[in-house]
């Protein structure tokens, strides 16, 4: 009996002591198979740390996820944590007051000194205060090959752009297509971001997105890159396939050529076994223009009523940017740290690739960090026009300057 | 009491009243209310969060200047055109030639219904799988010996529509078989028998006599079809979700867009009431040929 009564003793006082993990749940659109083993890694070091991770992945991209995560927060059943991508998404959360204020986190973890480039803090902050915690770089100017389509037709991998629009007849008449491209609007707009700073340069996507130049948008060299995007359409016009992680495998199977998609496509090729440099090529800046810009991923933290919840929220976001947990993310996910000072020497050739780009400084702010997502969903919408039909670049152009006329 | 006190009218079936009342304050606050803050807010310039900033019919204007919509709009008109032709017609038939006293008519008119127990988002998958070349359609018939056919109607802009519409009549005719249907049986069996006396010819009877009598079925059913494909969204969301390009777009899937993905409210009311403007136009002269000048009984 005694014993009993101090099992039942030692019971009540542990049981406080197992719930003590404190559960937050994180909402993210990581759900491609790279993504997921990524993600899988932040969760484990989470749980390591003595919190419990609870997974709210939402199928279908950050276009349908976003507008879930967003009237959650704002209907009143905040989740733990929340993935945005860098830049204007989550701006009128912050200033709604709906967001939590992690300056403090900040200070102690000296985000300000390890956190390159600095422009990933200053997408954080508004008003002097932190309120996300950034977790990768991700660029969505590269281009994807397929090196064995190529050796098949005795033919050089192409190292740029010009390159693989040459030889694209040759792929074409061997029953291959030239170009994969997923049928979402996001994905058109992204491989033309591609073309404007591959085919058009820094200077002209600088003055149009940054300086905000109509001129610029208007003019004749704007209207050779929208000549390149209507060569490209050409050459994804028998892709029909919907997600990007569906066109990134009909470049893995030698389906397609090649495709215009972010660094994350990186992922598919390493969960399929592919080795970059001998099984695939990737070209930062289409091979033309090596520069990159600097989107990516930040976990924003809602404000919760529950102190205990909040401090668990601190620790994740302190966690998120500890080195440790950049390198396993990272590794898995194929995006680039967001700080320089830890050892990614075990990074394959693409990553490095992107790494000495980000060290020499040829970085460029992402679309979403220029603009609003009015603007970019305007510009996501007219892309999926021109590139589902013919319209011709001109008319293409300016509706093109009408819609940044929009965001000014 | 006296007995001699007349009952309040307010008072009267208390009970009933008293158990209407959350409806009618739903009613009221959700869809009244819902309804008139959505109006209210399309004359502001909200972003993500709604905010009480005037921009007259600045909201408007660049929805009527916006490809997109005007897309959207045109492809729900050549959809409900289409739509309505067809299952009317389609529907008329199928009930005309269920009306004929055949054998296991109970089995046809299940078979006919079953589509309808459907939600839209099942039929646009179901349908997305069927008009897909790889999978579907095609492949059967190019492994059935014809290599040649072609029957891709999903991926061409041209013909996005007609997919579309495949599935909504797939969905929707059995609806209005049925509906049809209880209107032949309406019709009073003196009339056929006149009509035989008179040696009329059966489709004869159909066409000029049974049809006119019809006419309440009829104007139900073309105001049912009409609000549903102004609605149209989930059907599309499923089967094509605007691709290629914008082909399919509709504008209830503008309103979601640019409420939610743009973080644009203000765009995305004006939009949504436009298309009560829309479903306004349809329902009030039902309404008023249904309900006005009668006086209910």
């Amino acid at each position: 009996m005694k014993t009993f009564k101090i099992a039942a003793l030692l019971a009540t006082v542990a049981l406080p002591g197992a719930a003590f993990a404190t559960e937050l749940e994180v909402t993210h659109w990581w759900t491609s198979g790279g993504e997921s083993a990524a993600v899988a890694e932040l969760a484990k070091a989470f749980d390591a740390s003595g919190d419990k991770w609870v997974d709210g992945a939402i199928a279908g991209g950050g276009d349908t996820a976003r507008p879930v995560m967003i009237s959650r927060i704002t209907g009143g059943d905040p989740m733990g944590a929340t993935q945005f991508n860098h830049g204007q998404q989550a701006l009128e959360l912050v200033q709604a007051g709906l967001m939590l204020d992690l300056t403090d986190v900040a200070e102690a973890n000296n985000w300000k000194g390890v956190i390159n480039p600095p422009s990933l803090l200053d997408s954080c902050t508004v008003d002097g205060k932190v309120y996300c915690a950034p977790l990768n770089i991700h660029s969505p100017e590269w281009l994807w090959l397929n090196n064995k389509v190529y050796t098949d037709l005795g033919l050089a991998v192409p190292t740029n752009w010009n390159e693989f629009v040459a030889t694209a007849p040759q792929v074409e008449a061997a029953g291959k297509i030239p170009l994969a491209l997923g049928r979402q609007p996001w994905q058109s707009n992204l491989a033309f971001g591609a073309l404007t700073i591959g085919v058009g340069g820094l200077d002209l996507w600088k003055s149009i997105n940054i300086d905000k130049n109509m001129d610029a948008a208007a003019g004749p060299d704007m209207l050779k890159v929208f000549q390149a995007a209507a060569d490209a359409r050409k050459l994804a016009a028998k892709s029909t396939v919907q997600d990007w992680n569906q066109a990134t495998n009909m470049v893995i199977t030698g389906e397609a050529a090649g495709q215009i998609m972010g660094d994350w496509a990186q992922g598919e090729f390493q969960v399929a076994g592919k080795v970059a440099g001998t099984d695939y090529t990737c070209l930062p800046g289409m091979g033309l223009n090596a520069y990159i810009s600097t989107g990516g991923d930040a976990f924003y933290f809602p404000k919760l009523a529950d102190p205990e919840k909040e401090a668990a929220q601190k620790r994740l976001a302190a966690l998120l940017v500890s080195p440790e947990v950049q390198v396993a993310f990272n590794l898995k996910k194929g995006s680039l740290p967001i700080r320089g000072d830890i050892d990614m020497s075990t990074a394959n050739d693409c990553m490095k690739k992107g790494l000495e780009i980000l060290a020499g400084g040829n970085i460029v702010p992402a679309g979403d960090q220029v603009w609003s997502p009015d603007v970019q969903t305007q510009l996501g919408d007219m892309q999926g026009q021109f590139w589902s039909t013919d319209m011709s670049p001109e008319d293409a152009q300016a509706r093109y300057v009408e819609i940044l006329k929009s965001g000014l | 009491m006296s007995g001699q006190a007349k009952p309040v009218r307010l008072l009267r079936n208390l009970n009933a009243k008293i158990a209407a009342v959350p409806m009618i304050l739903t009613t009221l606050v959700v869809f009244v209310g819902g309804t008139i803050w959505t109006v209210v807010y399309s004359f502001t310039d909200s972003k993500l969060l709604p905010r009480l900033r005037w921009v007259g019919l600045d909201q408007y204007e660049r929805l009527w200047s916006t490809d997109l919509w005007n897309m959207a709009i045109n492809n729900l008109l050549f959809f409900g055109v289409m739509s309505m032709t067809f299952t009317i017609s389609i529907g008329f038939l199928l009930a005309v030639l269920m009306d004929q006293k055949i054998r296991f008519e109970d089995t046809f008119r299940t078979i006919m219904l079953y589509p309808f127990a459907l939600s839209f988002i099942v039929t646009g998958l179901v349908w997305q799988w069927i008009l897909d070349p790889g999978m579907g359609l095609q492949e059967v018939v190019r492994r059935m010996g014809w290599e040649t056919f072609s029957f891709d109607p999903l991926h061409d802009a041209d013909t996005v529509l007609y997919g579309l519409l495949i599935a909504g009549l797939w969905q929707g005719t059995g609806f209005t078989m049925c509906l049809m249907l209880a209107g032949l049986r309406g019709i009073d069996d003196d009339i056929w028998k006149a009509a035989r006396v008179d040696g009329i010819p059966r489709w004869k009877t159909y066409l000029f006599v049974v049809v006119p009598m019809m006419r309440p079925v009829f104007i139900t059913t073309l105001v049912l079809v009409a609000a549903g494909i102004i609605k149209l969204y989930d059907l599309v969301v499923a089967q094509t979700n605007g691709n290629p390009g914008n082909a399919s777009q509709m504008p209830a899937m503008y309103v979601y867009r640019y409420m939610f993905t743009a973080q644009n409210l203000g765009q995305g009311f004006a939009a949504s009431t436009m298309m009560l403007l829309s479903v306004l136009i349809v329902l009030i002269p039902w309404a008023y040929l249904e309900f006005g000048g009668k006086k209910r009984g």
